[in-house]
């Protein structure tokens, strides 16, 4: 599916201080029934943002909210940046957890580390994982929990650069197939299908090297 | 002189159809496993920008998440679950995709039929949109978990657009003591290395302790790679791999089958390749392992007790052992025999094949499920490994003890279908992830081997199989 190019923009920090956040807390398994990619955003960690526990198909408006949990405090009302501690996104490969996360309105993602398979997932779905060093990671925690104000941050994805308040501007890496991506929204396999040729090239070669592969499956 | 290269190193070359400005590899994809939660968006996906899967053949299916391990002639009752599984025999159907539906014997885990069938083969690459198709590297194979959107782009074009992870050796060293299994290992790796460890990497095992292994024990090992957070595990191809596959009905047979075998056992890893991290372990002094946490890192050998949060100089660390130790209703210092259980699983694509369930079935042999355990099931990793199992009479054996005997399918792995724990069950499991609500809202789980979580059964809490 082609995605929206990614627009720079300003947002609100969500900090959300958990080691090995897994899929499994960001969209738990009866919400993967669904045969769709939309609607997910309602149900994101469903299992901590609710005291009730959540069916597929069900609405979410007037469950009872926990109050202790970080997205259900009002400070942080429409935050759009997720900052989290090391190894979030580890378990299972379900893209319903960047599609439930880009759902809710995140656009940004920020730890120490990702684990590989969300972080192509996240990728895929314009979503924009920053992998940042602990310190720094632990410094923006301070800032975005302290005092009544959210903390914001400037992403400028051209630039490659985050100014978040009252720290500065911090310098961001990311592959450079992934930001051409992010910026220009592309269509992966429209892309792929333009080296048809090569891969039809490729597969006359093993047809001869590797004859088993492609002998008709019994 | 060409330098010496890895296995993963050969394969990869071997699946790169280009290169890109920006250093990303077009990478063949020789097989793609499917089934029913991760495949309909792709399939909408690929109806809606108008194309067709490019080589249908390459394709296997199968509904195993979501699949009744009971009364299975009665089909699925929760309606959304069926529409899920009716949607994958649809796609399926039109577009001429492979599949066992329900009814097939041969129906079972994804990660347990592709083996089985002789659709996975050394040497290949391989995906399936499920992180666990790590287990496929026992074969030889670079076989690695994808997500939606990629299962759409294999279909598609076969290719998938990759950069090289790095690569990492765990050795594994010496022989293992008695009692201790495959599970036993790759606990202990994880435990080693944590759930991030292997992040950016592929993981080849080595050492005697692997080679040692069955094919079902280094699937067992692979499986779990992903849970120290590596892209894929792999193992070198051996005469125990060749002989696995071989006579399989999806395999090669006759002559093409020696070529191919001959090329297989020409991909290990060359003496001298260059891994980016070496870990050793010392098989003798691994002991049978059980989690007592959230993560598959919070890992002890049975022998031992729960941490104490309050010990633990790293704050990150110290609170998230503190949230492990309240979600698991655990004291600080525990010791893990003193821990009572609710309920055993034995299943998964960690631990569902005939070894497992005859490990299993060796040690409730005789014995009765303990009174306090309120369900202890058995649940075969496909069709055929019930019918084995049966022929060998390991039915009889689990249900004399007092176990419930299953259909296959992935059951309460992950709790998709009915079989799942309550708020506050414990369970001594033999799937792969602990996580908050795996099994079930609030439920919680001990991972273990099988002859472990059979021994846990028939004692009720957890005991060294060692000494039984
Ligand atoms: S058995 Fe568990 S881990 Fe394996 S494929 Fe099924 S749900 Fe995933």
């Amino acid at each position: 599916m082609p995605m929206q190019p990614f627009e720079n923009f300003r947002g609100i920090v969500l900090p959300l201080d958990r080691a090995n956040v897994d899929t499994d807390a960001i969209i738990p398994k009866q919400f993967l029934k669904s045969i769709q990619r939309t609607g997910f955003g309602p149900n994101l960690f469903d299992e901590w943002r609710y005291l009730d526990r959540g069916e597929p198909g069900q609405s979410c408006v007037g469950r009872p909210l926990n109050p202790d949990f970080v997205l259900n405090d009002p400070k942080y009302a429409g935050a759009d940046i997720l900052l989290a501690r090391h190894n979030f996104g580890c378990g299972s490969s379900r893209e319903h957890a960047p599609w439930a996360l880009a759902d809710h309105g995140f656009r940004v993602l920020i730890a120490p580390s990702f684990a590989d398979i969300f972080h192509q997932n996240a990728i895929k779905n314009g979503l924009l994982p920053v992998v940042l060093d602990e310190a720094v990671v632990d410094r923006l925690f301070e800032l975005a929990t302290a005092g009544d104000a959210p903390l914001t941050i400037d992403v400028d994805l051209h630039n490659l650069t985050l100014d978040a308040a009252g720290f500065g501007v911090i310098e961001i890496a990311i592959d450079p197939f992934h930001h051409h991506c992010l910026i220009h929204g592309l269509d992966d396999i429209g892309l792929t299908l333009t080296h048809a040729d090569e891969i039809a090239a490729y597969e006359a070669r093993r047809r001869t090297e590797t004859p088993w592969l492609f002998a008709a499956a019994n | 002189m060409a330098s010496p290269r890895t296995l993963y190193d050969k394969i990869w070359d071997a699946h790169v159809v280009r290169i890109d400005e920006h250093g990303t590899s077009l990478l063949y994809i020789d097989r793609q496993l499917v089934h029913e939660v991760t495949s309909p968006q792709a399939f909408e996906g690929l109806r809606l920008a108008g194309r067709t899967p490019r080589r249908p053949e390459a394709n296997l299916a199968v509904p195993d998440h979501n699949v009744p391990t009971t009364d299975r002639h009665l089909g699925i009752t929760d309606p959304v679950s069926r529409l899920q599984v009716e949607t994958l025999g649809a796609n399926c159907r039109e577009l001429g995709i492979r599949i066992f539906d329900m009814a097939d014997k041969r129906q079972g885990i994804v990660h347990v039929i592709g083996p089985e069938e002789g659709f996975t083969l050394p040497g290949i690459t391989m995906v399936c949109g499920d992180s666990h198709t790590s287990t496929h590297g026992a074969f030889g194979a670079l076989a690695f978990g994808v997500g939606t959107s990629e299962v759409e782009h294999v279909l598609a074009t076969q290719c998938l657009m990759q950069k090289k992870s790095k690569a990492m050796l765990v050795s594994v060293d010496g022989e293992l003591g008695r009692g201790v299994t495959a599970k036993d290992i790759v606990l202990a790796v994880i435990g080693e290395i944590g759930t991030a460890g292997g992040t950016g990497h592929v993981i080849e095992y080595a050492g005697d302790a692997i080679r040692a292994l069955s094919m079902e024990g280094r699937m067992t090992v692979c499986n779990m790679a992903i849970e120290a957070g590596a892209r894929a595990g792999i193992i070198g191809i051996d005469q125990k791999t060749i002989d696995y596959v071989r006579g399989r009905p999806m395999a090669p047979q006759g002559a093409l089958f020696e070529q191919a075998a001959d090329y297989w056992l020409s991909l290990n890893s060359d003496p001298g390749a260059a891994y980016d991290r070496v870990v050793h372990l010392d098989a003798a002094s691994i002991r049978p392992q059980v989690t007592w946490g959230t993560s598959p890192e919070m890992v002890l050998p049975v022998d031992g007790a729960v941490p104490d949060p309050d010990e633990i100089p790293d704050p990150v660390k110290a609170g998230s052992y503190r949230h492990a130790l309240a979600y698991m209703g655990l004291a600080p210092g525990t010791a893990i025999g003193e821990i009572p259980l609710d309920k055993v699983f034995i299943g998964s694509c960690t631990n569902g094949r005939i070894e497992d369930l005859r490990a299993a079935a060796e040690v409730a042999k005789g014995g009765k499920v303990a009174p306090s355990i309120k369900l202890a099931m058995v649940v075969p990793g496909s069709g055929l490994v019930k019918e084995q199992a049966e022929a060998e009479g390991l039915d009889r054996v689990f249900l004399d003890a007092g176990f419930e005997w299953r259909e296959p399918g992935c059951s309460m792995c992950l709790a998709m279908n009915a079989d799942k724990l309550e708020p506050g069950e414990r369970c001594a499991s033999t799937s792969n992830r602990n996580f908050e609500g795996r099994q079930g809202q609030g439920g919680r789980t001990h991972l273990v081997s099988p002859a472990m979580a059979a021994a846990a059964a028939i004692h009720g809490r957890f005991v060294d199989v060692r000494e039984i």
